[in-house]
């Protein structure tokens, strides 16, 4: 799960991590109010969506006065900001968050993620900051400098002053820079986060260090136990398809094809995906309705799948273990009979109680196209999917 | 025996006296698998179908002589109970819960290594489908029926696409001598290059089928010790073609974040590696006949 920069900062700073002086808006008016509460006379306005490289998409504007603010929170209110990492349908912006500006002597980059190679958290840290990671590694690769902590004891102070020194940095930064780097850590580590990136962590004109930008991530496995975490989610930031699934515990990710996937399981969904893409389709989207589906959440899977308007067939495909081939039909009917499918639909069942689930469908006397195996299963969806666009042509 | 369990291998459940616990125990019951008792603490004491329930692991094994288990006790308790099997004695631990903190399962890989290597127990899981030996024993929630006995070792992430592969090879009348399901977590207990190496040292394993997802570095780690160390036939598919990069594809593990973790990088690093390519979903059985009849002309 991943929150706003604002909120980032919020938790760094309250764990002693230094912050520019800054305050949230959800309109004009109240960004220029913000702007006398922070006082000076340059301030940074920063569309607060859950996204990097949002400054080359106009998502950042620096500003010297009331109508500099207030102009330049119009145009982005609103608005939903496409940059290099939203796709193109881009993402809302509904909450502004304005900085004082802060004059800057250097730039450095600091990033914690989960090494899965090492399966611990790593600390990477880069004198070449400003830019994107990707291309720090690609244009200042012996910049880099990486640290891992033992998750037996926890981070030492001596990694984070190790990072300091390795940085560069004047002798008299590097007791703030060693706390800043094991502040970090502490909020990683004490939320359960997957990614904390601070890009750029910036050394001012006046010898102080400041989180400039912000980004956590956390891993949604820990929410349960992270309540305060939990409740930073904003859902305006999420495909809509998502979020209605993901309210109803399905686990869903929406894509740009047309044809819908109902599937059990998350690597027989990826393949079936792949199956579909091979046949000469295009997924709309990745449905796992896990392990002991019911009718009803069946059902609510072909909700999920037909919110998403770009849908002209859908294909089920389940192999029972625990789950029952023959309740996955009745959840077939159901959703036909109470939900509504006009689009084709493409069953293939297999695995526990797979002949009862058959049955069911064939003496329902509903439209369905039954298929014995996975590439059956594809081929039959890409053909229905090419038969009924060509209806739709005509 | 093929790999990790047998008929004779002596299993207790941990989250015994649960719903899933109990349906499962009883299903494993079923199949052949040895299960020896249970584990619900403030439940000792008690008999659960039909079998001595323990209060902890260490109680279990002394009454018992388990040298197995299997957890299904839900996510915010899971690593604690996978500790107490290590340290309790018990040789191998597949846990099935899905949904367990990354950090806590950090803590669980470390804490693991405060055993001499031949003293530490082998983790299988979590969020996986489990380990069954066709014919012998299942630890895990697959159904029995679509493995056919045979000398052909499968490891995967996922539990159904492990299902599709293992009907494709019953169809065509290709056997699984033990099929592993590592799970879909990004830290997991076992990595695939750890399994492999039991299947090169199997003496009932004659090949091998590895399938892998997009994300993390084990599939590329495989290849590499395959191709140094293997004289098996490796062959393997790798899920999640159509993925697109930095979304989670359901399994906690499942997504392209760094170079060399999507699907079409891996299955590029596999073929470099000389492994043989199952190159649709649905040709899982057809590759492995073919790859177990040019084995035979060559011999």
């Amino acid at each position: 799960m991943d929150i706003h920069e604002y909120q980032a900062k919020e938790l760094l700073a309250r764990h002693g991590v230094h912050v520019p002086r800054g305050g949230l808006a959800y309109s004009p008016e109240q960004a220029t109010y913000r702007a006398r509460e922070i006082g000076g006379g340059k301030w940074v306005l920063k569309a607060q969506v859950h996204s990097g490289a949002r400054g080359k998409a106009g998502g950042i504007k620096l500003c010297a006065n009331d109508e500099e603010i207030s102009s330049a929170a119009e145009a982005m209110l609103g608005r939903k900001l496409v940059t290099q990492q939203t796709g193109p349908r881009g993402k809302l912006i509904s909450r502004l968050y304005l900085e004082e500006a802060v004059d800057i002597a250097q730039e450095l980059y600091v990033g914690f993620v989960l090494d899965r190679k090492e399966e611990r958290v790593m600390i990477v840290a880069s004198a070449a900051g400003g830019m994107e990671i990707e291309d720090i590694v690609e244009k200042a690769p012996d910049s880099i400098l990486r640290t891992s902590v033992d998750p037996g004891v926890g981070m030492q102070r001596f990694q984070a002053r190790e990072i300091a020194f390795g940085l560069g940095l004047d002798h008299d930064l590097i007791g703030k820079a060693t706390e800043t780097i094991f502040s970090c850590y502490q909020v990683f580590r004490d939320y359960d986060a997957s990614m904390l990136e601070i890009n750029p962590l910036v050394v001012t004109r006046d010898g102080n260090l400041i989180a400039l930008d912000a980004k956590m991530s956390f891993d949604e496995n820990a929410l349960f136990r992270r309540p305060e975490i939990s409740e930073l989610r904003d859902k305006s930031q999420e495909d809509p398809r998502e979020t209605f699934a993901s309210d109803r515990g399905l686990s869903y990710v929406g894509l740009e094809g047309n044809i819908g996937c109902i599937i059990n399981g998350a690597g027989l969904a990826m393949a079936t995906m792949d199956m579909i893409k091979i046949a000469g389709g295009e997924p709309a989207n990745f449905l796992d309705i896990g392990g002991g589906a019911s009718p009803e959440r069946v059902a609510k899977s072909f909700r999920a799948v037909l919110g998403d308007k770009n849908v002209e067939t859908i294909l089920v495909n389940i192999f029972a273990g625990i789950n029952r081939c023959d309740w996955v039909a009745e959840g077939v009917i159901k959703a036909i009979r109470e939900v509504g499918v006009t689009v084709p639909l493409v069953v293939r069942l297999s695995g526990t109680r797979a002949e009862e689930g058959r049955r069911i469908l064939a003496d329902s006397g509903e439209a369905v196209i039954v298929a014995d195996t996975l590439a059956e299963a594809a081929e039959k969806a890409v053909a229905a999917w090419r038969s009924a666009a060509k209806k739709k042509a005509a | 025996m093929a790999i990790l369990l047998n008929r004779s291998t002596r299993v207790i459940v941990q989250g015994f006296t649960g719903k899933i616990g109990s349906f499962h125990a009883e299903d494993m019951k079923r199949y052949g698998t040895k299960l020896v008792g249970g584990v619900t603490p403030g439940k000792g004491g008690q008999t659960h179908l039909g079998l001595p329930v323990f209060n902890t692991v260490k109680g279990a094994v002394r009454e018992t002589r388990a040298e197995a288990s299997i957890v299904f006790v839900p996510p915010p308790f899971a690593a604690d109970s996978i500790m107490e099997a290590a340290d309790a004695g018990i040789k191998l631990c597949v846990c099935i819960t899905d949904g367990i903190p990354s950090q806590d399962m950090m803590q669980v890989k470390r804490y693991m290594r405060r055993y001499r290597f031949e003293d530490r127990m082998r983790l299988i899981g979590p969020n996986c489908a489990g380990v069954i030996t066709p014919g012998q024993a299942l630890m895990g929630i697959m159904p029995g029926n679509i493995y056919l006995p045979g000398r052909i070792g499968i490891v995967g992430r996922s539990g159904t696409l492990g299902y599709e592969a293992a009907s494709q090879m019953k169809a065509l009348g290709t056997g699984v001598s033990t099929s592993v399901g590592i799970g879909g977590d990004p830290i997991n207990g076992s990595s695939f290059k750890d399994i492999l190496r039991l299947f090169e040292q199997d003496d009932e394993t004659d090949a091998v089928v590895m399938i892998g997802e997009i994300g993390g570095p084990q599939e590329a780690e495989a290849a590499i010790w395959a191709r140094d160390n293997m004289r098996k036939p490796l062959i393997a598919y790798i899920a999640g073609l159509s993925a697109p990069k930095g979304r989670r594809m359901g399994h906690a593990g499942a997504i392209i974040s760094a170079f060399g973790e999507s699907a079409q990088e891996k299955v590029e690093i596999l073929k470099e590696a000389g492994v043989i390519i199952v190159p649709t979903p649905s040709s899982f059985g057809e590759v492995v006949a073919d790859t177990l009849a040019r084995m035979k002309k060559a011999a």
